[in-house]
C-alpha cells in the first residue's frame, strides 16, 4: 500500500511536470530508503491476478529498459530506473511531427520486444514466443498447453510469411528480429494504446 | 392501361442491357404507379360481394324471384381484400428492384450515393402518382416509420457494433451526442426566434418555443442516413464509430428536448423546475433506455442457453426479444434506439456462444437484409413524402434553416473537440473535425418527427416546418452526401484498413492489455484498463457461466479466436477445392520446418543438416498438408481472382505451381469420388454465396465441436505409425488438439509411408472438414471482437 502511494505521487508530480527523464532530486528520494526489490512488487494485491506478471515485474528490473545500451538484470533498481521504465507509457504529446512518431513508436515497441526476448540475444525465437502465449493463458485451465503451442507456432509461421517470404526448405527462420518486429506490428497504433493516464493524481501523499 | 406501358419497354431491346435494365425499371415505376389508382378505384366498389360473378347471382337473387343458377364464375377480380398485403409487397419489391438497378448502372452509383437515387425515385414515384390520381397516399406514416421501418436498422447497427472501438471513444461520442445535440438545438432555435422577429418575413407568429421545438427537431443527426453515406466511403474506423456513435446516441436528447418543447408549447411557458425536471428526464430517458435492453439482452441470452434442442428458433428469439425491449421502452417514452442498441450489444457475445452456426448465419442474413430493405424503403417513401406535402414555401425561414444548421454543427463540432482534445489520449486533427461536422446528416427522423407534430396545435407552423426539413435533409443528403466522398479523398483522410486481425495481433491485443493493466495496478491507479480487467473478470466467472451453455463458457478468447482462423482457412480451402488457392499460397513457402528453436546446432554445416535429406516430392506433400493445417497469412500476399489461375509465367517457381496445382486436382477428383458420402453440395469454384458471406467485420468460421457427447469421427493421425489403412474411432476434440500438434511438430517423418499416404491424409482432412459442414453442430464461434468488454 506504501509503495503504491509512494509511486503514485511521485511519477503523478514527474509526470506533469513534463519534463525528460532525468535524475532529479526529489524529496520522497530522502523518505524512501531502499532501493526496490522485485518483492516489493509482490505485495500488490492486484497484480496478483495478472496473468503476466513475472514478466511485467523483469521489465522493471532489465537494464535495456533504463537505457539504450543496457544489459543484463539487476536485483534492484532506485527511483530513476523506475521512472525511466515508467516513462515508456506516457501519452504522446502533440502535436507529432512523423519522426517523434516514428521513435515514440519504436521506443514502445522496443519495450514490448525486450518483455519478449527473455535472454536477450537480439530475438524471439519460437520457444520464447511459446512462452508469452503460454502465460497468456495460463489462467485458462486445462487448455491452456497444447493449444497454446499452437497458436505460438501459428503465428511465428506468420511473422516468418511476412517477414522474409519465400524460404527455401533448408532455410532457417530463427526468431523475429526488431525489424520484423516493427513490420508485424505496423498496423498496431502503438503509440496511443500503449499509454497511461495519469490524470486526476492531486493526492501526493509523504511517505513515512 | 399498363399494357400499353409495357410493350413501350419492349420498343428498345436491342439496346444494351444496362439501357434495358432501366427501361424495365421505369416500367415498373409507372406499373406502380398505376395499381395503386387502380386498387384505389376499385374500393368505392367494394362493400357487396367477393368476385363479380357470384355478386351478380346475388343481385339477381334480390331482385327476382326466379331460381335460375348463373354458370359458376371461372374468373373473377378481387381486389380489395388483399389491397393492403399486396400495395406492402408491390413496394417492398420496387425497393429492392432499385437496389438490383443501381448496381446495372455502376457509373452513377459511383458518384451518387445510393440514398440519393433512392429518393428521386421516391420522387418519381410520386410524382407518377400524383399525375395519375391527383392525390399521393399517405405512405411516410409515423407509425410505420418507428415501428417498422427503424428497428432492424437500429438492431442491426447495435447487433453489429464493434465494441470495443466503441467504448474506447464513450465519452467522446457521448459529448458530441448529447452536448452537441443540445447547442444545436439551442443554437437554430434560439437564432430562427430571431429570424422569425424580421419583420417583413411573416413569420412572426412562431414563438419561441416553436422554434426551440423546431430546433431540436432538426439538430439531432440521424442514424439512417449516416449509415447509407458513410457506408460507401470507407473512412477509418475511428471518425466512423464517432459520427455513427453519436447518431445513435443522440436519440435520447431528441426524445426528451422533443417531449419538453411539445409540453411547453402548450402550456406557454418555462420554469426553471421544468428545466431541471427536463434535465432528470433525460436522465431517466437514457439510462432507463439503456437499462431495459439490457435487460432484454440477458433474458435473450440466457433462453439461447437452453435452445439446444431447437435450433431452428433461435434466430427469431434475437429478433423478438430485441423487437420487446424496443417497444419496451417506447411505452415509457424512453429512448427506444438505446434500448435496442443495448439490447443487441448485451446480448451477441453470449448467444453467439450458444447458438449454432447455421443461426448465426440467418441472425446476420436477415438483420441485413431486413434493414437494407428498410433503408431503402425510408429513402423511397422520402421522396414521395416530399411530393405528397403539405408545403408552404418560405423564403426566409427555409434559407436560415440551412445555413443555421451548418454553422452550428461547424461551431459545435469545433468547440466541442477543444474541449475534448484535452482529455483524449489520440487527439482529433482538423481533418477529423471536419469529416464529422461535414458527416451529420439529417434524415428521415427528422422528418418523422416533425410529421408527428400535432396539426391542430401547430396549425400555421406546421407546413412552414415540414417544408424546411425536407430541404435541410435533402441538403444534407444530396449535397453533402455527393461530395463527402471526393472530399475524403481529397482531404486524403485515412481509410479503413483491409486487413484483417491476425493471430499476432491478437496476441498482442490481449498482451497489452494485461500489460497496461498491471502498470496502472503498481501505480495504483485505478484506470480504464483496471476496471475493465476487473470487469472482464467479473465477466468470465459468473456471467458467462450463467448465460453460456456447455463447456463453451470457459474457453479464453485467444483460443476461440484461434480456432475461428483456422476454420475459416480450412473452409476456404474445402470451398475452393484447393486448385485455385495454391497459386496465391506460392509466395510463401516458410513452413514449421524453417522455423527451429534455437538451440538446434547453430548454423547447420551443409554436410550435416538438423533434418534428414527429403525427396523433393515428399517435401511437396509434407508442405501441402501442412499448410491445409496452419493458418495462412492470405491477406498479405497477392489476392488472385479466382477467374484468373493462371500465375505469371515469368514468376520464379512457375514449374512448381503447375505441378503443385496437379496434385491438387487429383485430390479435386479424390473428393469428388466421394461425394456421395457428403451431404453436402460441393460449392462451385467461384461461389458468390461464399464469397458475399464474409461480409466486412465478421470472419465466418466454425469453432470445433466440444465434446458434449462426442460424435465419433474417422481420423487418421498423420504421424502414426500405423499403416494408412488403417482406422481409429477417436474423439475428435483430441483428434483436433493432437493433429494440430502433430502437423506442427514436423518430426522427421516417422510417417513414411509412400507418397500416397500423404494424399490420402490430406483428404481425409478434407472429409472431416466437409463433414462439419454438413453437420448442424452446436459449434459456434465468437466473434473477432470481444466477449463483454474488451
Amino acid at each position: 500500500m506504501k509503495l503504491e502511494t509512494c509511486l503514485t505521487g511521485f511519477v503523478s508530480s514527474h509526470v506533469r511536470s513534463n519534463t525528460h527523464v532525468a535524475p532529479r532530486v526529489t524529496p520522497w528520494l530522502f523518505f524512501y530508503p531502499h532501493p526496490f526489490r522485485k518483492e516489493d512488487f509482490n505485495g500488490i494485491p492486484d497484480l496478483a491476478s495478472n496473468p503476466i506478471r513475472t514478466q511485467i515485474v523483469e521489465a522493471f528490473f532489465d537494464q535495456r529498459n533504463f537505457s539504450k545500451d543496457g544489459d543484463g538484470k539487476v536485483d534492484e533498481i532506485g527511483f530513476e530506473e523506475f521512472l525511466v521504465v515508467m516513462s515508456h507509457f506516457r501519452p504522446p504529446s502533440l502535436p507529432m511531427t512523423d519522426e517523434q512518431r516514428d521513435s515514440v513508436r519504436k521506443e514502445k515497441l522496443r519495450f514490448l520486444f525486450n518483455m519478449h526476448d527473455s535472454d536477450n540475444d537480439g530475438m524471439i525465437t519460437l520457444e520464447e514466443y511459446r512462452h508469452v502465449v503460454e502465460e497468456l493463458l495460463s489462467r485458462s485451465g486445462a487448455l491452456g498447453k497444447e493449444t497454446a503451442k499452437g497458436i505460438a507456432d501459428a503465428a511465428m509461421l506468420e511473422v516468418a510469411s511476412i517477414s522474409v517470404g519465400h524460404m527455401e526448405p533448408d532455410e532457417f527462420y530463427e526468431g523475429i528480429t526488431f525489424d520484423h518486429f516493427l513490420k508485424l506490428l505496423a498496423t498496431f497504433e502503438i503509440e496511443s494504446k500503449m499509454s497511461v493516464r495519469f490524470l486526476n493524481m492531486d493526492t501526493i501523499t509523504l511517505c513515512k | 392501361m399498363f399494357w400499353r406501358r409495357a410493350a413501350h419497354g419492349r420498343v428498345g431491346f436491342r439496346r444494351s442491357l444496362p439501357e434495358l435494365g432501366l427501361l424495365l425499371l421505369a416500367t415498373l415505376v409507372l406499373l406502380e404507379g398505376s395499381v395503386l389508382p387502380l386498387g384505389a378505384a376499385s374500393s368505392p366498389e367494394t362493400g357487396i360481394t367477393p368476385g363479380a360473378g357470384v355478386s351478380h347471382g346475388h343481385a339477381d337473387k334480390n331482385h327476382s324471384e326466379t331460381k335460375h343458377k348463373k354458370p359458376f364464375p371461372v374468373l373473377g377480380l378481387n381486389y380489395d381484400s388483399v389491397k393492403t398485403p399486396f400495395e406492402i409487397s408491390l413496394w417492398v419489391l420496387l425497393a429492392s428492384l432499385m437496389k438490383l438497378g443501381f448496381h446495372l448502372l455502376p457509373r452513377v452509383s459511383s458518384i451518387v450515393p445510393e440514398s440519393c437515387l433512392l429518393i428521386v425515385v421516391g420522387l418519381l414515384v410520386g410524382g407518377g402518382i400524383k399525375l395519375i390520381r391527383e392525390e399521393v397516399p399517405p405512405v411516410l406514416d409515423t407509425k410505420l416509420f418507428f415501428y417498422c421501418l427503424l428497428p432492424p436498422i437500429i438492431l442491426d447497427a447495435g447487433y453489429f457494433l464493434p465494441i470495443r472501438p466503441f467504448m474506447e471513444n464513450l465519452g467522446t461520442i457521448l459529448m458530441f451526442a448529447v452536448v452537441g445535440t443540445l447547442w444545436n438545438a439551442f443554437f437554430v432555435g434560439g437564432f430562427l426566434f430571431a429570424v422569425c422577429q424580421i419583420p417583413h418575413a411573416s413569420l412572426s407568429h412562431i414563438g419561441l418555443l416553436p422554434c426551440l421545438l423546431f430546433g431540436s427537431i432538426i439538430s439531432a443527426v440521424d442514424p439512417v442516413a449516416v449509415l447509407a453515406v458513410f457506408e460507401e466511403i470507407h473512412i477509418n474506423e475511428l471518425l466512423h464509430i464517432l459520427v455513427f456513435g453519436e447518431s445513435l446516441l443522440n436519440d435520447a436528447v431528441t426524445v426528451v428536448l422533443y417531449h419538453l418543447f411539445e409540453e411547453f408549447s402548450e402550456a406557454g411557458t418555462v420554469t426553471v423546475l421544468d428545466g431541471f425536471l427536463g434535465v432528470i428526464s433525460f436522465l431517466v430517458v437514457a439510462l432507463g433506455g439503456v437499462l431495459v435492453g439490457a435487460f432484454y439482452g440477458f433474458v435473450a441470452a440466457l433462453t439461447s442457453r437452453f435452445t439446444y434442442h431447437i435450433r431452428v428458433i433461435e434466430p427469431l428469439f434475437v429478433f423478438v426479444y430485441s423487437y420487446m425491449a424496443y417497444l419496451s421502452a417506447e411505452v415509457f417514452h424512453l429512448s427506444g434506439i438505446m434500448a435496442l442498441i443495448a439490447c443487441g450489444a448485451v446480448m451477441r457475445p453470449y448467444v453467439e456462444a450458444n447458438i449454432s452456426h447455421k443461426s448465426h448465419t440467418t441472425i446476420k442474413y436477415f438483420l441485413k437484409m431486413w434493414s437494407s430493405v428498410s433503408e431503402t424503403l425510408i429513402f423511397i417513401f422520402l421522396g414521395v413524402a416530399t411530393v405528397e406535402g403539405p408545403h408552404q414555401w418560405n423564403w426566409v425561414f427555409v434559407t436560415a434553416t440551412v445555413i443555421l444548421c451548418l454553422v452550428s454543427r461547424v461551431i459545435g463540432v469545433v468547440g466541442l473537440t477543444f474541449v475534448i482534445n484535452k482529455f483524449r489520449m489520440v487527439n482529433l486533427t482538423t481533418k477529423d473535425q471536419f469529416i464529422i461536422a461535414y458527416g451529420g446528416l439529417r434524415g428521415a427522423i427528422a422528418f418523422s418527427l416533425g410529421f408527428l407534430l400535432d396539426i391542430e396545435h401547430f396549425k400555421d407552423m406546421r407546413e412552414i416546418f415540414l417544408t424546411a426539413i425536407i430541404t435541410v435533409v435533402f441538403f444534407t443528403v444530396f449535397v453533402q452526401g455527393m461530395t463527402i466522398k471526393p472530399l475524403v479523398e481529397l482531404l486524403a483522410v485515412k481509410k479503413k484498413q483491409e486487413a484483417k486481425r491476425s493471430i499476432n495481433e491478437e496476441i498482442h491485443t490481449q498482451f497489452l492489455d494485461h500489460l497496461l493493466t498491471g502498470i496502472e495496478d503498481i501505480c495504483g491507479h485505478y484506470g480504464h484498463h483496471h476496471w475493465k480487467d476487473k470487469l472482464n473478470r467479473f465477466n468470465k466467472k459468473y456471467v458467462k457461466g450463467f448465460l453460456i451453455a456447455g463447456e463453451r463458457s470457459k474457453e479464453p478468447q485467444l483460443i476461440a479466436f484461434y480456432h475461428k482462423l483456422e476454420m475459416k482457412q480450412a473452409i476456404q480451402l474445402v470451398e475452393s477445392g484447393g486448385g485455385s488457392k495454391l497459386p496465391s499460397a506460392m509466395p510463401s513457402t516458410v513452413s514449421m520446418q524453417n522455423i527451429q528453436p534455437k538451440n538446434q546446432p547453430p548454423p547447420p554445416k551443409p554436410t550435416e543438416r538438423a533434418l534428414p535429406q527429403l525427396t523433393k516430392g515428399r517435401e511437396e506433400e509434407i508442405r501441402k498438408i501442412l499448410r491445409s493445417n496452419l493458418q495462412r497469412t492470405r491477406q498479405r500476399l497477392h489476392s488472385y481472382n479466382r477467374h484468373t489461375l493462371v500465375a505469371d509465367p515469368d514468376e520464379e517457381g512457375f514449374q512448381d505451381i503447375i505441378l503443385k496445382k496437379q496434385k491438387m486436382m487429383e485430390l479435386d477428383r479424390k473428393i469428388k469420388e466421394m461425394a456421395n458420402y457428403l451431404s453436402v453440395p460441393s460449392h462451385p469454384k467461384d461461389s458468390p454465396t461464399m464469397s458475399r458471406a464474409r461480409l466486412a467485420s465478421d470472419p465466418q468460421a466454425y469453432n470445433i465441436k466440444l465434446p458434449a457427447g462426442g460424435v465419433p469421427t474417422i481420423q487418421v493421425d498423420l504421424a502414426s505409425p500405423q499403416s494408412p489403412d488403417s482406422v481409429n474411432l477417436l474423439d475428435e476434440i483430441g483428434k483436433a488438439e493432437q493433429k494440430e500438434d502433430s502437423g506442427l511438430m514436423m518430426k522427421p517423418p516417422e510417417s513414411n509411408g509412400p507418397e500416397k499416404a500423404g494424399e490420402k491424409d490430406g483428404w481425409r482432412d478434407q472429409q472431416k472438414l466437409t463433414r462439419c459442414l454438413s453437420d448442424p453442430g452446436p459449434g459456434a464461434e465468437e466473434d473477432e471482437d470481444e466477449p463483454f468488454l474488451p
